[in-house]
C-alpha cells in the first residue's frame, strides 16, 4: 500500500522586543542567570502584567505580511499548568480569539539544480497568537536549576492546517517564514538560541483516503535540519508501524536529532487539561484601520514578490536572484548599486560570486565590507564602458575588498586602464604579426583559430592593457580576413 | 471624640501635626503603646516594625519642620493588611505558605502612601488566609477579636484592619475587598470601611485572591478620613491593566459640596430571611433619617440577587486556583522538607501551606474550570454576573444610591460557625457590589442591645464615591456612633 503524509506544524518565535511580554524589563539571550527578572517576572505575590505594545505591533506586522486576518479585538487567557519553568505556574496565551487567523506562507521547493526555481506553493496557516516564553531548566545530577531570563519573551504561536505534505516542504515552509520574519525584523529566528522552535504534527494515510490519519506530535525539533530529518524518521517510523499491522498511536515523541531516533513521551490520555480562562489581569485590545495601516506602512516588499521582480523586471538568472533575496541587507545593497546605475545583471554577478565569496573566506559580514554598492556600481561601469578588462577589474576589485579604495581610484593607481589608443594598438598588432609568421600563414591558409595565438600576444605586449574587441578588429583588417 | 491620641480622626490629628501642637514621633509612640497595650488580646497585628515606624515618623517631622509636608497624611500612622506589599516587610497572607517571606517591593497604594502622601506604614494586619473567609478564623496564625466583645469575631477577611482601627492601634488602615472583605468586618467593628470602584485603586502589590473582584480600600473612623485615605491612594497605575486612567476628585473638599436631597434605593431583596431583627430595625432607622432629611426612598429590585452567592463562588474560585498557582515552594514561601521532585515539591508544599478553606476554594476552582465543565459553570456565571450588574445599573436610573444593611447579623462568636455555606451567607449583602464592580461603604449605624456595632451599606454608581461618601457622611453628621470606641 502506497502512504502519504499529512503534517501541520507548530512553530513558536520569539519576537525582538527591548522589554518582556509583560513587564518593562530587558528581554535578551546570554545574560547571567537571573538577571532579566523583577517581581512579574518572578510571580512574586502582587505582581501584575502589563502588556507590551511592541510585541502587538510584531504579530500584527507578521499577519499583515502573510495575509492573515487581523482580530478587531484580541484577549487574553491563561493556560493553567505547573511546572518549574513557568513561574506563575499558568501561561498567558491566547485561545478564543487570536490576532490572527488564517493567511498563509508562500514557500519554494528544491529545483532540479541550484540554477533552476522549484515549484511555488501556498501553506494556509490556521492561526497566529501572542504570548510568553517560559524559563530555562538546567538538570544536574542530584538536582536542577531554573533560569527565568527567558520567561516572558515575547512567542509568537504560528500554527498551520495540516497541509504540509512531506519534510522537504516543511523545510521550505521554516525557511520561507523565517526569511520574512527577519526581513521585518520581528525576530532573528536564530534556532540555535531557541528564537524559533518547531513542534510537528505528523499522520500518515493509504493515498486516496480522505479522512486524516492517527497524529502523532514531535518535539524537539531544534534546527531547520532536524525538522526536516525528524520528519522523515517519523515518517518511515508510521509506516513501518501501519505496514507490520500494527497501529499508530497519538501521542507526543521527543526527537533526538544526533542519533536521530525519537521516544515517546507522553500518551494521549496524559494529555493537559489546560482550564484555559481569559486572563482577568488584561483588557481586551481593540485593533483598528489606522493602527494596521501605520504597520502596514512599514512592511518590507515579501521576498518572494522581490524574486520574482529581479528575475521578471531586472532579468537576473534565478541563481542570482535566490541567492540575493534570502538576506533582506544582501538584497538591498543589490538594488542600491543598481540605484546607482550599475548593470543589474553584472552587479549581482559580481555580489553572489565575488562579494560573498571573500567576505565569506575573510569571515566578514555584509556591515563590514570595505566594498560598498558604490564601489560595485563604479566598477560594473568601467567593465561596461570597456575600460577594464574583466580581468583587470578582478584585480580592481580584490584591491578595493582589501583597501575600500574607489574603483577609478585603483585603476588609475595600477595604471590598468585599457588602451584604445589606435595607433598603440596598430603598432602593437604589428609587431605581433612580424614576431609570429607561422601563425599568420595558418590564418591565411583557412585556419581562423590561430588569430588567437596572435592576439594572446599583442596582449603580451601591451601588458594586458589593449582593448581585446579594437585588437580583434586591427588583426583582421590586417590579415585579411 | 476621645482625647486620647490613639482613638483621634486624621482630620483632628493633621490639624495639630500642621499646627506643630504634636509631633508624628509622639503620635507614633503613642499608637506603638496602645497596640502593645491591647494587641494581645486582640490579635490584629500580624508583625509591626517599631523602629521602621519611628524612622518614618521622624522622617515625617523633619519634613514638616522643613515646611515639605505632603499634606494631611503626612506622619499619620495607617496599617495595611497583609496581603499588601511593603517593600522590606513581610508578607504573608496570614498563610503558612508565606509565613517567612519578605516582600522586596512595594505595592502601589504602599508606594503613594509613603512618597507622595508621606504616611508612616504601620504594621502587617491579620486576615483571613489570602482573604479568604468573613470571619478572620481562617488565618493560619491566630484569630482576631473583636474589640467590642473579645469573644467575638471582627468579620473579615480583613478582620484585622477593622480590628486594629476600633482598637485605636492605628489611625486609619487599608484592607481590601472581593466579595465584602472590608465592609463586612467594617459594620461588626464599628468603622467606616469604602470598596471603590473596581478599577480605581491600583492593584499592583495586592496578592490577588479574585483579579475581577479584588479591590483595595480604607477603614477610616470618619467619611472625611475616608476621603482623605482614598483620595492618596486612588488614580491610574500604568502597572495595573485594569486601573482606570481618570483624574481624581478632590474627594475631601467635594463631601462638603455635595448635598442632597438624594434619591435613594431600597432594594426589596436585601431585607428578606435571614436578617437580624436589630440590623433591620437600625437600617430602617437609617432610610427614616434620609426619608425626613427631604431624601425621595424608592423600592428597587435587583431581580438577580438569589444568584449572587453561586455566581461569586464560581468566579472567584475560578480565579484563584489560578491567582494561588505560584505559590508552589519552587522560588519562594513554604517547601515541603520531605519533598523529593519537583512534583512532590509542589504537592506536598501546597498540603502543608494552604488552610483548609484556601484548598476548598482552589479545587472548587479548578473544578469549575476544568474541561468539560467550564461552559455549564464559569462561562454560565459570567453570563450571570453581566444581568447582576444590570440589575445596578437599571436601578440607578431610578437613583442615586442604593441603602442596605452591610451585613445580616452582627458579630457572632468565634467558632460559632464551622458550616462554610452558614460563613458565605454573612456575605450575601455584599457581595453582588464585588459582580457589579461597584462602590460602596459600611457607616456605623447603631449598636444591637448587647452592644455590637450595626453597619449601614450604601451603594453607589461607578466612580461617584464623591457623592457616595457625601451622602454618607450626611447621615454620620446627624449621629454619633462613630464617636464610640469599645472598652479594652
Amino acid at each position: 500500500m502506497n502512504y502519504e503524509t499529512v503534517i501541520g506544524l507548530e512553530v513558536h518565535v520569539q519576537i525582538k522586543t527591548a522589554s518582556k511580554m509583560f513587564t518593562r524589563v530587558a528581554a535578551g539571550y546570554g545574560q547571567p542567570e537571573n538577571t532579566l527578572t523583577n517581581p512579574v517576572v518572578l510571580a512574586l505575590p502582587g505582581a501584575l502584567p502589563v502588556l507590551n505594545k511592541a510585541a502587538i505591533d510584531a504579530i500584527i506586522k507578521t499577519g499583515l505580511m502573510l495575509d492573515c486576518q487581523i482580530a478587531h479585538v484580541t484577549r487574553w487567557d491563561r493556560k493553567n499548568y505547573f511546572y518549574p519553568d513557568s513561574p506563575k505556574n499558568y501561561q498567558i496565551t491566547q485561545f478564543e480569539q487570536p490576532v490572527c487567523l488564517g493567511g498563509a506562507v508562500e514557500i519554494e521547493l528544491p529545483g532540479a539544480s541550484l540554477a533552476v526555481m522549484g515549484e511555488h506553493k501556498s501553506i494556509p496557516l490556521t492561526r497566529i497568537h501572542l504570548e510568553e516564553d517560559v524559563g530555562k531548566l538546567n538538570h544536574g545530577l542530584t538536582d536542577s536549576l531554573v533560569d527565568y531570563n527567558r520567561a516572558g519573551t515575547p512567542l509568537m504561536e504560528i500554527v498551520t492546517d495540516p497541509a504540509i505534505k512531506s519534510a522537504d516542504e516543511a523545510f521550505a515552509f521554516l525557511t520561507s517564514l523565517r526569511t520574512s520574519l527577519v526581513y521585518a525584523g520581528i525576530s532573528d529566528c536564530d534556532m540555535e538560541k531557541g528564537q524559533m522552535r518547531c513542534d510537528a504534527n505528523i499522520s500518515i494515510r493509504p493515498v486516496g483516503e480522505t479522512k486524516l490519519g492517527t497524529k502523532v506530535e514531535l518535539k524537539n525539533l531544534n534546527s531547520i535540519s532536524y525538522v526536516r530529518d525528524g520528519i522523515l524518521t517519523e515518517i518511515k517510523r508510521q509506516i513501518n508501524v501501519a505496514t507490520s499491522g500494527g497501529t499508530i498511536t497519538q501521542e507526543t515523541r521527543l526527537y533526538d536529532g544526533e542519533s536521530g531516533r525519537s521516544a515517546s513521551m507522553r500518551s494521549k490520555e496524559m494529555a493537559h487539561d489546560y482550564r484555559y480562562f481569559p486572563d482577568p489581569d488584561l483588557m481586551p485590545v481593540r485593533i483598528d484601520e489606522p493602527w494596521k495601516n501605520r504597520l502596514r506602512a512599514e512592511l518590507p516588499e515579501r521576498p518572494f514578490v522581490k524574486q520574482r521582480r529581479f528575475l521578471e523586471l531586472l532579468a537576473l538568472p534565478y541563481s542570482s536572484a535566490s541567492v540575493l533575496i534570502r538576506d533582506r541587507a544582501l538584497s538591498d545593497y543589490f538594488e542600491s548599486a543598481v540605484n546607482l546605475g550599475a548593470k543589474p545583471t553584472l552587479a549581482a554577478n559580481w555580489i553572489v560570486n565575488d562579494l560573498l565569496r571573500d567576505l565569506a573566506a575573510a569571515g566578514q559580514s555584509l556591515t563590514e565590507s570595505k566594498v560598498t554598492p558604490a564601489h560595485i556600481a563604479g566598477l560594473v561601469a568601467l567593465l561596461d564602458q570597456g575600460v577594464v578588462s574583466s580581468n583587470q577589474a578582478k584585480e580592481v576589485f580584490s584591491e578595493m575588498f582589501k583597501s575600500g579604495e574607489q574603483p577609478a581610484g585603483v585603476v588609475d593607481r595600477k595604471g590598468l586602464r585599457q588602451s584604445t589608443d589606435s595607433g598603440q594598438l596598430e603598432g602593437w598588432c604589428d609587431a605581433a604579426i612580424a614576431g609570429d609568421p607561422r601563425s599568420v600563414e595558418q590564418v591565411k591558409s583557412g585556419n581562423p583559430k590561430a588569430i588567437n595565438a596572435l592576439k594572446g600576444a599583442v596582449m603580451k605586449l601591451s601588458a594586458g592593457k589593449a582593448n581585446p574587441k579594437l585588437v580583434d578588429e586591427i588583426l583582421k583588417k590586417r590579415l585579411g580576413i | 471624640m476621645s482625647s486620647e491620641l490613639f482613638y483621634q480622626t486624621i482630620s483632628s490629628l493633621a490639624a495639630q501635626l500642621a499646627a506643630k501642637k504634636l509631633t508624628a514621633v509622639e503620635l507614633m509612640q503613642a499608637v506603638i503603646a496602645r497596640t502593645k497595650a491591647v494587641d494581645g488580646r486582640v490579635q490584629a497585628f500580624n508583625s509591626y516594625d517599631e523602629a521602621d515606624a519611628l524612622a518614618q515618623a521622624a522622617a515625617s517631622d523633619t519634613r514638616r519642620a522643613a515646611g515639605q509636608a505632603r499634606g494631611p497624611l503626612d506622619g499619620i500612622p495607617i496599617g495595611l493588611k497583609d496581603v499588601i506589599a511593603v517593600a522590606g516587610q513581610p508578607l504573608t497572607a496570614s498563610s503558612k505558605m508565606l509565613a517567612n517571606f519578605v516582600s522586596p517591593y512595594d505595592a502601589t497604594v504602599t508606594r503613594k502612601l509613603k512618597e507622595q502622601a508621606g504616611a508612616v506604614v504601620w504594621g502587617r494586619l491579620n486576615c483571613d488566609e489570602f482573604a479568604m473567609g468573613s470571619s478572620n478564623e481562617n488565618s493560619a496564625f491566630r484569630p482576631v477579636s473583636n474589640p467590642w466583645d473579645l469573644t467575638r469575631v471582627p468579620g473579615g477577611s480583613s478582620g484585622g484592619s477593622a480590628a486594629a482601627l476600633a482598637a485605636g492601634a492605628a489611625i486609619a488602615t487599608l484592607g481590601s475587598d472581593t466579595g465584602g472583605s472590608i465592609r463586612q468586618p467594617a459594620a461588626l467593628c464599628g468603622t467606616v470601611g469604602l470598596k471603590p470602584t473596581y478599577g480605581l485603586i491600583s492593584r499592583y502589590g495586592l496578592i490577588a485572591f479574585a483579579s475581577s473582584l479584588d479591590q483595595i480600600g480604607p477603614f477610616a473612623r470618619t467619611v472625611e478620613d475616608a476621603a482623605i485615605v482614598l483620595g492618596a491612594i486612588a488614580g491610574h497605575d500604568p502597572l495595573d491593566s485594569t486601573s482606570f486612567n481618570a483624574p481624581v476628585p478632590d474627594y475631601r473638599s467635594d463631601l462638603a459640596a455635595k448635598k442632597g436631597p438624594w434619591k435613594l434605593g431600597i432594594p426589596k431583596e436585601y431585607f428578606a430571611e435571614g436578617l437580624d431583627p436589630e440590623v433591620g430595625a437600625a437600617v430602617e432607622a437609617a432610610i427614616a433619617y434620609y426619608k425626613k432629611q427631604g431624601c425621595e426612598i424608592k423600592e428597587v429590585s435587583l431581580t438577580n440577587t438569589q444568584s449572587c452567592l453561586d455566581t461569586y463562588y464560581i468566579i472567584a474560585t475560578a480565579e484563584a486556583s489560578s491567582n494561588l498557582a505560584r505559590y508552589d515552594g519552587i522560588r519562594y514561601g513554604h517547601r515541603s522538607k520531605s519533598a523529593t521532585d519537583a512534583i512532590d515539591i509542589y504537592a506536598k508544599s501546597r498540603a502543608e501551606g494552604f488552610g483548609a478553606e484556601v484548598k476548598r476554594r482552589i479545587i472548587l476552582g479548578t473544578y469549575v474550570l476544568s474541561s468539560g465543565y467550564y461552559d455549564a459553570y464559569y462561562l454560565r456565571a459570567q453570563k450571570v454576573r453581566t444581568l447582576i450588574r444590570q440589575d445596578f445599573l437599571n436601578a440607578y436610573k431610578e437613583v442615586d444610591a442604593l441603602l442596605t444593611p452591610t451585613s445580616p447579623i452582627p458579630a457572632f462568636k468565634i467558632g460559632e460557625k464551622s458550616d462554610p455555606l452558614a460563613l458565605y451567607l454573612c456575605d450575601i449583602y455584599t457581595i453582588g457590589v464585588n459582580l457589579a464592580g461597584l462602590p460602596a461603604m459600611s457607616v456605623p449605624c447603631g449598636f444591637t442591645k448587647s452592644g455590637l456595632p450595626i453597619g449601614l451599606q450604601l451603594i453607589g454608581q461607578p466612580f461617584q464615591e464623591a457623592n457616595l461618601m457625601a451622602i454618607a457622611r450626611s447621615y454620620e453628621q446627624a449621629h454619633d456612633w462613630h464617636s464610640k470606641h469599645p472598652v479594652l
